[in-house]
């Protein structure tokens, strides 16, 4: 039992409005939140639980399911915003997201009960290692299903990245994919005024992936670009998403304050509107 | 009651190698993971006997610590082992979300653990290991007191905990006293010398040491009651109230700082239930230095003679009181 894929592109970003607008309208409700980068992942994790993911949101600890590890927890919205969609629980829980007694904890945490969470996770830098583990299990068991993570670009600036990006290809681990939200910006501003990244792609060559790089809004991009990790033998593959944080808003779109702030009560419609016109 | 004898010196560090094959032969699902050293923290028996079920990842604690969460997740059963300053400090992060958050069945070996790890010097002598894997939600924290106990210790790790597990255990070979047959239950101390005019909680190496304080201080007319806190988390709260009602004061020993170690975790329970004096050996907010074993343990005011003194000084509170 798999969830029923869609590839028309037209309804895949049909379905990513929608996302983005369960991402505004529960991180109004809720007051406090991160706005920017569920914004700007709403594309990617689309692509990733209506095209690309086996899963069945009926039955979540489905053992032949693909695992996604979201590593930077502070995005949650977008990943409870699709979850709820996908049909793993119903939408108007959104709204009860960072709330006393919510299963939608600030940053996720399995033992609140939200089906579809593989791992409770919001210390940066620790996802790709949980990634391995699983990867690597995956591996020793022969099993077909695949890990995804997904990271900021930020993210990597900590030192336990490198050594789980050390480890993934030491162990030759195809069965995982890592995806990195490359919106040049942090909290502080700008990744390259912060901490300077590049050259990123040849720093995960050096350490040995497969390094593709696509588009984080052009769902056909994402697709393609997956399928050939999926081709690649013998070598973990990272997807450098290029993306805009605050996608989707035109007014907020690229503007590093936007990480940790959500929309005003009375902002909200304006914001809505804008995503109609984009 | 029995008089422990010593059946010749091991290291504790021997009896977690042993106890991990162990349960790689019982469960198929344990899997070994090493961060170099594997010989100096017990790995390296594993290794060797289930090379397709042992993983080394190099000098990446951090990394080592989520993908045991990662292992986990998936149905395995890890077993990573390192130095206690390595494993309990440089991965408590890891530990705490990954691992705990997670509530996932880690099983943790925190080895030089102590001031008995000797030559080494401060930075690789685990004093403060207990303190922070206690503070962890969901962790359960073993210490061991000689090399049988520490291989039935592993044992209970697999069988009798679900959740992440940190066993301390140490370098210096030490009296081996105990017996395979002596049940090891976690969260349960073990009564090992029966008395009534003081109780010393006491855990790891040390309980060799108070139990030789024991015998001499019985030589003298003084009843003292020794219990092996082999457990620090889920401490045995029942066995620490009955100590301070029935005997009125407690001496706490342990290779550890005495902030937020044993000494902490026991004066809690005291404090709350029962309160009588108590008085504390361990390291006394300080780092360690280098030499041999039996020096620094000396020097620091550890063995059963320094418990012997301290157990006198407690008498003559309780006669305050
Ligand atoms: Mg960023």
């Amino acid at each position: 039992m798999t969830f029923r894929k869609i590839t028309s592109t037209e309804d895949l970003r049909r379905i990513s409005k929608e996302i983005r607008e369960n991402v505004l309208i529960s991180l109004a409700e809720a007051g406090s939140g991160h706005t920017g980068g569920s914004l700007g992942l709403a594309d990617i994790f689309t692509t990733l639980y209506f095209n690309i993911l086996n899963h069945d949101p009926d039955n979540p600890d489905w053992e032949d399911r693909d695992r996604l590890i979201l590593s930077i927890g502070h995005v949650a919205p977008v990943h409870y915003a699709t979850l709820a969609i996908a049909g793993y629980f119903p939408k108007e829980e959104l709204l009860t997201l960072r709330k006393l007694g919510s299963r939608l904890q600030g940053h996720p945490g399995r033992e609140h009960g939200l089906p579809g969470l593989e791992l409770s996770a919001g210390s940066l830098g620790q996802g790709l290692s949980v990634a391995v583990g699983m990867a690597l299990s995956g591996k020793m068991d022969n099993k077909k299903w695949r890990v995804y993570s997904i990271h900021g670009d930020g993210e990597l600036q900590e030192g336990s990245i490198w050594e789980a990006a050390m480890s993934a290809s030491n162990y030759k681990l195809n069965n995982l994919i890592s995806i990195i939200d490359r919106n040049d910006l942090q909290i502080d501003g700008k990744t390259s005024d912060v901490m300077q990244l590049e050259p990123l792609a040849d720093k995960w060559k050096s350490f040995g992936w497969n390094v593709l790089e696509c588009n984080g809004h052009d769902h056909s991009d994402i697709i393609e670009k997956i399928n050939q990790a999926k081709e690649c033998k013998g070598k973990p593959t990272v997807i450098i998403a290029k993306t805009i944080m605050g996608k989707g808003v035109k007014s907020i779109e690229n503007n590093h304050l936007w990480h940790g702030k959500t929309p005003l009560k009375q902002q909200l419609k304006d914001f809505l509107i804008q995503l109609e016109i984009d | 009651m029995q008089k422990f004898k010593n059946k010749g010196d091991k290291p504790t560090k021997e009896g977690f190698g042993e106890g991990v094959v162990v349960i790689g032969e019982m469960n198929q699902n344990v899997i070994g993971l090493g961060a170099d050293i594997t010989a100096s923290v017990g790995m390296n028996l594993f290794a060797k006997n289930f090379q397709e079920r042992f993983f080394s990842f190099g000098i990446a604690e951090q990394n080592c610590v989520g993908v045991a969460a990662g292992l986990a997740l998936s149905g395995k059963i890890p077993v990573f082992s390192t130095y206690g300053v390595f494993a309990a400090l440089r991965t408590t992060d890891q530990l705490r979300i990954s691992v705990c958050y997670n509530d996932l069945h880690v099983i943790i070996g925190g080895a030089h653990a102590g001031i008995s790890v000797g030559p080494d010097g401060a930075t690789h002598q685990a004093l403060e290991d207990i303190a922070v894997m206690r503070v962890l939600p969901n962790m359960t924290v073993l210490s061991p007191c000689d090399a049988t106990q520490t291989r039935l210790a592993v044992i209970a790790a697999l069988e009798q905990v679900n959740g992440p597990v940190y066993i301390r255990f140490g370098r210096a070979a030490v009296p081996d006293f105990t017996f395979p047959e002596m049940e090891f239950k976690v969260g349960k101390s073990q009564l090992l010398f029966e008395g009534n005019e003081l109780t010393i909680i006491v855990t790891g190496h040390l309980v060799w040491e108070a139990l030789q304080a024991a015998y001499l201080l019985k030589g003298q007319g003084i009843d003292s009651r020794v219990i092996n806190m082999h457990t620090i988390k889920p401490i045995d709260e029942q066995a620490i109230i009955k100590a301070a009602r029935e005997t009125g004061a407690i001496i706490t020993a342990e290779e550890h700082q005495i902030y937020g170690g044993l000494g902490g975790a026991v004066a809690e329970v005291v404090a709350k239930n029962y309160p009588v004096p108590m008085e504390f050996i361990g390291m006394d907010d300080s780092f360690g230095e280098s030499g041999k074993p039996e020096e620094l343990l000396n020097k620091y005011k550890m063995t059963s003679e320094f418990i012997i003194e301290k157990a006198k000084k407690i008498i003559k509170r309780k006669l305050i009181i």
